[in-house]
């Protein structure tokens, strides 16, 4: 390294975590330090203590032994009941359209799995321990996306994935602080259930959510998949949030916020 | 300059990484060297080294100028080539040369393929042409993340954000 050397270093660290790839980037002064790279392991070892709590594809987990009922908020463990409370705070801000009471299980038959709120849950949480002066965070959970960015310096540029060509990006955001959120059909398949209707939604391709938070972030832009057609007016009425949706059709169309270069309304033509 | 050489190599040789990824597991690959050597890239460092001009959307022009064939060499002004160590694929041996132009890639070319079988070919026709508009469209946008519907292991072997993720590690 010279001297000419102005930016911050960087240093990524990847793992599987939840059946995803987690990717953490730190920028800053002390990214190379061992106290660092420990806060960063610890950050990995917590994702992996809520998924052994609620991963629905581990027979051994709290909520598989659980059957799919929902959790006895009186006896259940603290973090079980707080997300719980969150699955139902998140029935009530999306109109119903997340639900994780009627859900399919992994096993079979329908029940409690809070999966499509515990990892922007569990994200955000976790990131706590990445509070570092002076330094930059940008922490992708399988396309969720969490940001943080010290004073003065630049905001990370967040690609947004076309879900028909992943190779390539439909718009980028600059964001200093909160979350992006995408949810879609790409790269799953048709996995978010409609709640009213029982079965896969599919009349949206993709959405994406930018926001604050990414538990909120990434719970809309689930709820919205459900909820199809007309969840873009629905979007736009979020406080604080700011969406881009693409129609099984490939439309392409924003949030009258949306802060990429997307223009509210548009199809996509080129 | 030599930083943001570092980078475009590691991050091509991860592009070519992910040609590989399809049938072996991540960390194979003998340019495991270049990756790990790609420090900061922070989206405005483009501009902010020696002779690096432009910070915009890259034009595409060609000067392909001062290659010497060696790791990160590169002419001066944030022009010029650079030739990355050779990565092995799930072909085979496959050796790029990046290049730059106001510090930006322009173009990326494939110096060695493996031969003796019609995967060369398959790495020409479709390896090639994906690897390149990748590291074009990455660093055009200059993205230090890419959001998308949930992505599996198998989608990450084969992803921009797995790219992005191997130019940093280390």
């Amino acid at each position: 390294m010279s001297g000419t050397v102005t930016e911050p270093d960087r240093r990524a660290w990847v793992a599987q975590v939840m059946g995803l790839p987690v990717s953490v980037h730190l920028r800053g002064p002390e990214v190379r330090t061992d106290a660092v790279a420990e806060r960063v392991a610890r950050v990995f070892a917590e994702l992996r203590e809520v998924d052994a709590t609620f991963s629905t594809y581990r027979p051994d987990s709290v909520l598989s032994r659980l059957g799919g009922a929902v959790p006895d908020p009186t006896t259940a463990d603290p973090l079980v009941r707080e997300v719980v409370e969150r699955c139902e705070e998140a029935r009530v801000r999306t109109g119903g359209w997340f639900d994780a009471r009627r859900l399919p299980l992994p096993g079979g038959g329908t029940g409690f799995d809070p999966s499509g709120l515990v990892k922007g849950w569990a994200v955000e949480r976790a990131a706590r321990r990445l509070v570092l002066p002076g330094h930059d965070l940008c922490l992708n959970a399988g396309g969720d996306v969490l940001l943080r960015t010290a004073p003065g310096r630049p905001a990370w540029r967040v690609g947004i994935e076309d879900p028909d060509r992943p190779e390539r990006l439909l718009d980028v955001v600059a964001r200093a602080h909160g979350a992006v959120a995408t949810s879609g059909t790409a790269r799953r398949g048709a996995h978010i259930t409609d709640p009213r209707a029982g079965r896969p939604a599919r009349a949206v391709r993709s959405v994406t959510v930018v926001g604050p938070e990414l538990l909120w972030a990434d719970v809309y832009a689930t709820a919205a998949v459900a909820r199809g057609a007309d969840a873009l007016d629905w979007l736009a009425t979020l406080d604080g949030y700011a969406a881009l949706l693409v129609d099984a059709a490939g439309g392409v169309r924003a949030t009258p916020n949306w802060p990429g270069s997307r223009p509210a309304t548009q199809t996509r033509a080129a | 300059m030599r930083r943001i050489t570092i980078w475009l190599l590691s991050t091509v040789a991860a592009l070519v990484l992910l040609f590989s990824y399809k049938t072996s597991t991540m960390g194979a690959g003998g340019e495991s060297s270049a990756v790990a050597s790609g420090t900061d890239r922070a989206g405005s460092s483009w501009s902010g080294t020696d002779g690096g001009t432009g910070s915009g959307p890259s034009t595409g022009g060609d000067s392909s100028t001062g290659g010497t064939g060696s790791t990160g060499s590169t002419g001066s002004g944030g022009d010029g080539t650079a030739t990355g160590s050779v990565a092995q694929t799930r072909w085979g041996p496959v050796q790029v040369r990046i290049t730059v132009s106001g510090g930006k890639i322009t173009d990326v070319a494939v110096l060695q393929v493996p031969d003796g079988n019609h995967r060369d070919q398959e790495i020409n026709d479709y390896a090639v042409p994906i690897l390149r508009q990748e590291a074009l469209a990455a660093q055009s946008a200059r993205i230090d993340t890419v959001s998308g519907a949930t992505v599996t292991s198998d989608g990450y072997r084969e992803s921009l954000q797995s790219a992005i993720d191997a130019a940093h590690l280390g």
